[in-house]
């Protein structure tokens, strides 16, 4: 188990998509959710993409009004999570178009779907972008 | 269409955003949820897309925080949909809403084994998908098999594969049976050739946890992970859609690195070098670019590179090429490179002895302690405690202290208590180290635990010579407006023990150390105060000659505090004032206080929860894996030879101490049965050779009673307890030449001298025992030790134990020669009634070594049946062979048991069956006088109740038996004698089981008569005069009725032999 959860939230504290891959409660989930939120947002570009948070460590970058925070392991390898929030970035930029907070909003099922097809079970299963979007047009043809 | 259909989420959407407050946000997600609940219920008239909307909303409004506890059963329904985008929705929905252990996904496992095993892609992947993310334990037990065969399968594409392969580790993870490791280590070195990038990222996922689990099953995957990392470093065959800024496939590179961190060393040496090459181009390649993309997805890479290079520990050279590369990353700009420059240095501070390099960076170090990232502060803190040692300890803990001052709140705990805990290991002196306790304490008083300004105490009160300085520090801090109170604390008690000794220095008078403390007293707390009063009583009794004002200041404090609020304060102020009065004794209550003992620093325990707690969680999960791996390592070579080696002397040298035991216990023994029964009659269940055997020993018996009476009787216990010294250490004595077997025996059994002479010329080749086996066996009989067994080569000895109806005995194998004794072999011949298991006897005895040998016993029916131990070994060209009974007779399972008059007749009565309760005439009786006979009983565990008969020539005993059949069970024994004819008595014996009434009967019948004779009826003439003499009219028994008893003996009892045999013969 190495990704424990992926969120998005925007810079009031918002939460825009939420994805665990582990079962927590849903005050649990309140809880954590809140207190992460608060130190990520207060740091500055200045600080690295690092916070240790009892005994989670998150990888977060922020893109315009957007932060996108991912729950690891402490042992794991913190650059390579940096640069994977930036791939699932990238690949929602192909399929939108400078993609922002309202399309996440509003395609929420199709980002989950791309979250989908690129972790699984808490490890990364797909890096190609041609790959991870493949269903997804196919779902478009489908509908 | 699909557009309309989506319409309502978004104007959903819309409205939620459009809220201005966290109330307006509730009204509106309750009023939707009350919506789709009413829709839900009346599902026949959803279309569809109707309930895919609702469904996405419920998801959306789950992920806001809110609960959703209903439309569950509509979302899992969704996946048996027949059309692909109803499907995907239920999908990708019920593993966002549920987790495993929802009692809803029982219902849909076969449905997702139906779109596992289908012929749709598109459908395995989304089911796939669903149970790699929340599958419990049902799926793993149900689906495994179908997983595991798609990811083999060739005709599989790679869209499903890699999921198959993710799904997989979920269901390993909640059950590891359902990956067989013998199949799959073969099958996992194909996978790793996988040519597919993405099926391949999957699979070295599975592998890491695959060899987390289980090193040594995947060695021959290790030259597959290599070659996946020489591929990706010359980016071969990379196709343009997994390269990333330039870089092939940087997180399968990061996998692959992380898997081999698992294995504990790498020894062939073509895969090493090759390693080594892409290690050293990674190391060495990596340069700093402009675009940050680029940069972190390239140094991902180098760091997992440097943590693998750590693991293998590789040569001197390189680990200093990482240390200088890590000292570059320390002081770049970049923030993510300097925290993980930082993390990296402190593990390899574990893994390699580079402390020395990383030194030089110290000065670096030190200053990114005042990073403005509270992050990368804290790894810099933790780096220094690290590399801490005694050559820069008195640096690195000054920086700490002089950073304490503008640290923030959230990192003065750690650092207070790393700093206390730098100190403590690595003081260069202990006044420094007093020194930095006490400034610890002036500034940030609120995280030094007690414990640590207990341990100042402690090492100031040990060593004399910090005393007074230690006094002088506390002085001057008293001085300080703003004290802490654990200051207060630490001073007040280092000048009411040493303040003294400044007396002669300019304002340290006691009159000025008083009133210096006194100003602290109406601020402190109560625990405070106690030890300000104990300063104070002890300021007094240092002031010599005394100072009348000085005493009566501190008096009238005294009497103030005594009536306290606290208890604890009271007591103290009441005794100190009386204390105070009465001069001589205050000095001694009051005197120094004693050198602590040295123990183990509570500090340091306390540091090792602290690193447990701080961030470090991932070196130590390192360090641990490292450990589990050298296990494993160990594992691999277990001992050869299964049993425990042979006794070496140690054990020999312990047995004196073992024998003065066994010494005391067999004088008990001789004593109650001076004269133990000779031998027992033959059995038909007895091997054929032991029969030979004991028709040879019965005639050295008739010599050996030849011997005059005195001489046997005139042994004394002293002679006794010489002998069984020497009976050990007769293993250290001078093997016998084979020629002169009589040699060992001593004079006493000169007379078989002669027969043994006899017997050798007859079986020129065999070896002969020195002892007597048959006076052997039944000394054992009655003993739980002693030798069962020897010859010129080898001894046997017997220790026994027994507990209801278990037994725990031990063979004794011990070599007396200087030359091994080979194809030893010992095998046990159990009677059907004892179950008989003997642990395994090694194939070879060293020199004058020892075995010993456990055999376990349990008894699980009466009989009088005999074990047989089948021996036998190879001395040079001679092959010994001896079969030798085992004591493990009936009365190792009696117990003494102590009944009152009125137990026994009422028990003795009851037992009114014939078979129950047998009777029988003995004749043939070795002639012993009453008191005699009692002893012979006492031996064989059956208690005689004096007293208990009225006739004096009479005798009653009872005892318990033991057996897995009748458990514990009680036994009723009487016998009456006849003064006038000692060899003839009437035996009678009850119980509650007609077998161990029978044999119990014949048990003792057998110690009772001399020489075995064929049972006889008497003529019933020479029966009837003894009849009137013999019975008591208190008895129930009739003399017409013993008549008729005895007259029917011989057939009754011929009738319960082959009951018991066919019993017996069922039985097993």
């Amino acid at each position: 188990m190495t990704i424990r959860f992926v969120l998005f939230v925007n810079k009031q504290g918002q939460t825009r998509l939420a994805q665990y891959y582990e079962h927590l409660s849903l005050d649990e989930r309140r809880a954590l959710e809140g207190e992460i939120v608060r130190k990520c947002l207060a740091r500055t570009d200045q600080q690295c993409s690092f916070v240790e948070h009892r005994n989670y460590k998150v990888v977060y970058r922020r893109y315009a009004s957007l932060f996108f925070l991912v729950g690891v392991d402490s042992d794991e390898n913190e650059l390579a999570i940096l640069e994977f929030i930036h791939l699932l970035v990238e690949t929602m930029d192909r399929h939108f178009g400078n993609v922002c907070e309202l399309d996440i909003m509003f395609h929420l099922e199709k980002v989950h779907f791309m979250l989908e097809e690129m972790v699984m079970n808490g490890c990364i299963v797909e890096t190609s972008k041609q790959n991870i979007l493949a269903p997804i047009q196919l779902m478009e043809k489908t509908s | 269409m699909a557009l309309s259909g989506m319409r309502g989420l978004s104007v959903f959407i819309s409205d939620i955003r459009n809220c201005h407050n966290k109330e307006q946000e509730r009204l509106r997600v309750d009023k939707e949820l009350g919506n789709i609940r009413t829709r839900f219920k009346n599902e026949k008239g959803l279309s569809p897309y109707e309930k895919k909307k609702y469904v996405w909303k419920m998801l959306y409004i789950y992920m806001l925080g809110y609960d959703v506890d209903f439309g569950h059963m509509e979302t899992v329904s969704l996946i048996s949909a027949p059309k692909y985008p109803e499907k995907q929705v239920g999908y990708i929905v019920t593993s966002c809403l549920l987790n495993e252990n929802n009692d809803f996904l029982r219902m849909v496992i076969n449905t997702v084994r139906n779109d596992i095993i289908g012929r749709n892609e598109t459908f395995q992947c989304l089911a796939l998908t669903m149970v790699g993310n929340i599958g419990g334990k049902e799926f793993s037990e149900s689906l495994a098999p179908d997983v595991q065969k798609l990811l083999i399968s060739s005709s599989c594409r790679p869209v499903v594969r890699k999921k198959a392969a993710l799904c997989l580790l979920r269901l390993y993870r909640k059950n590891p049976d359902v990956v067989n490791i013998d199949g799959w280590a073969d099958r996992m070195a194909q996978l790793l050739d996988e040519r597919d990038l993405g099926v391949l990222t999957s699979v070295t996922s599975l592998f890491v946890s695959l060899v987390s689990n289980n090193v040594e099953a995947y060695w021959n995957c290790l030259p597959k992970c290599v070659r996946i990392l020489e591929r990706l470093a010359r980016n071969q065959d990379i196709p343009q859609e997994y390269t990333y800024y330039g870089i092939p496939s940087p997180w399968l590179q990061v996998k692959t690195m992380r898997a081999l961190q698992y294995f504990p060393t790498i020894e062939d040496p073509n895969a090493r070098r090759a390693l080594f090459e892409v290690l050293q181009r990674i190391l060495m390649g990596t340069d700093v670019v402009k675009n940050v993309n680029k940069n972190n997805a390239s140094h991902a890479v180098l760091f997992e590179a440097l943590a693998l290079v750590m693991h293998l520990d590789a040569e001197k050279e390189m680990m200093s090429q990482c240390v200088a590369l890590l000292g570059k990353f320390i002081a770049v700009r970049e923030p993510n490179i300097r925290y993980l420059g930082l993390e990296n240095m402190t593990r390899m501070l574990l893994v390699t002895d580079v402390q020395d390099i990383i030194k030089r960076h110290q000065a670096q170090i030190i200053t990114s302690l005042k990073d403005p990232d509270i992050s990368i502060r804290r790894r810099a803190l933790d780096l220094l405690y690290g590399m801490c040692d005694v050559t820069n300890a008195k640096e690195i803990v000054e920086e700490l202290l002089q950073y304490l001052d503008t640290a923030e709140f959230a990192m003065r705990e750690e650092l207070s208590l790393k700093a206390a805990i730098l100190a403590e290991k690595f003081a260069p002196q202990l006044l420094w180290y007093v020194d930095v306790i006490l400034q610890l304490i002036d500034k940030a008083g609120d995280f030094v635990s007690d414990d640590i300004w207990y341990r100042v105490v402690q090492f100031v009160t040990n060593n004399e010579d910090l005393q007074s300085y230690a006094a002088t520090k506390a002085r001057e801090y008293l001085d300080k407006p703003a004290l802490h109170e654990t200051m207060v604390k630490v001073s007040a008690y280092l000048l009411g023990e040493y303040g003294h000794l400044l007396a002669r220095r300019p304002g340290c008078s006691p009159k000025e150390l008083f009133a210096i403390i006194n100003d602290k007293l109406p601020t402190v707390s109560a625990s405070t105060v106690a030890i300000l009063l104990s300063t104070y009583a002890k300021i007094l009794m240092h002031t010599q000659p005394p100072d009348v004002g000085l005493q009566q200041q501190i008096l009238t404090i005294f009497k103030k505090y005594e009536s306290y609020i606290d208890v604890e304060i009271q007591q103290r102020a009441v005794e100190y004032f009386e204390l105070s009065r009465k001069g001589p004794a205050l000095a001694d209550v009051l005197a120094e206080m004693p050198k602590f003992p040295e123990r183990e620093s509570a500090l340091l325990k306390k540091a090792e929860d602290a690193e447990i707690d701080t961030a470090e969680q991932s070196a130590i999960k390192l360090r641990s894996q490292q450990q589990t791996s050298s296990a494993l390592v160990v594992a691999d070579h277990p001992p050869a030879n299964g049993f425990a080696p042979p006794v070496n002397n140690l054990t020999l040298v312990k047995m004196p101490s073992q024998t003065v035991s066994d010494t005391q216990e067999s004088g008990v023994s001789y004593e109650e049965a001076p004269k133990p029964p000779v031998e027992a009659p033959k059995e038909n269940g007895t091997p054929v050779e032991v029969q030979n055997r004991d028709t040879n020993i019965t005639e050295i018996n008739n010599e050996i009673k030849a011997e005059p009476p005195s001489t046997s009787h005139s042994t004394s216990p002293g002679d006794l307890l010489l002998a069984d010294l020497l009976g050990p250490l007769a293993i250290e004595g001078p093997p016998a030449v084979e020629q002169n077997p009589a040699q060992g025996l001593n004079a006493n059994q000169s007379p078989a001298g002669d027969l043994a002479l006899a017997t050798l010329d007859d079986q020129s080749n065999s070896v002969q025992p020195i002892v007597n086996v048959e006076e052997k066996f039944h000394i054992l009989c009655t003993k739980d030790s002693g030798v069962l067994y020897e010859d010129p080569y080898i001894q046997i000895g017997l220790k026994a134990e027994w507990r209801a109806h278990h037994g725990r005995l031990v063979l004794f194998l011990g070599n007396k020669n200087t030359s091994a004794l080979t194809s030893v072999r010992a095998l046990i011949l159990p009677p059907s009634h004892l179950k008989m298991e003997l642990s395994s006897v090694p194939d070879t005895i060293p020199p004058r070594a020892q075995v010993q040998v456990p055999l376990e016993v349990a008894n699980l029916l009466a009989s009088r049946d005999v074990a047989v131990l089948d021996f036998s070994y190879a001395f040079g060209t001679s092959l010994v062979d001896a079969k030798l009974r085992l004591p493990v007779v009936l009365n190792k399972f009696l117990q003494t048991i102590t009944l009152t008059p009125e137990e026994f007749f009422s028990q003795w009565k009851a037992l009114t069956v014939h078979s129950l309760k047998v009777q029988e005439v003995v004749k043939g009786v070795k002639p012993m006088p009453l008191s005699e006979m009692a002893n012979l009983f006492m031996s064989l565990h059956l208690a005689v109740a004096p007293g208990l008969d009225n006739n004096p020539n009479n005798l009653v005993a009872c005892t318990t038996f033991f057996s897995e059949a009748t458990r514990a069970m009680l036994c009723l024994i009487r016998v009456e004698t006849d003064p006038q004819d000692r060899t003839q008595l009437r035996l009678t014996v009850a119980s509650g089981d007609q077998y161990l009434t029978f044999e119990l009967k014949e048990f003792i019948k057998e110690h009772l008569v001399d020489i075995p004779r064929t049972q006889v009826a008497p003529p019933r003439a020479a029966v009837q005069p003894q009849l009137p003499t013999t019975a008591p009219a208190t008895y129930n028994d009739p003399a017409s009725c013993c008549q008729d008893v005895h007259v029917e003996q011989p057939r009754k009892s011929w009738r319960s032999v082959v009951s018991m045999r066919i019993l017996n013969r069922e039985r097993a």
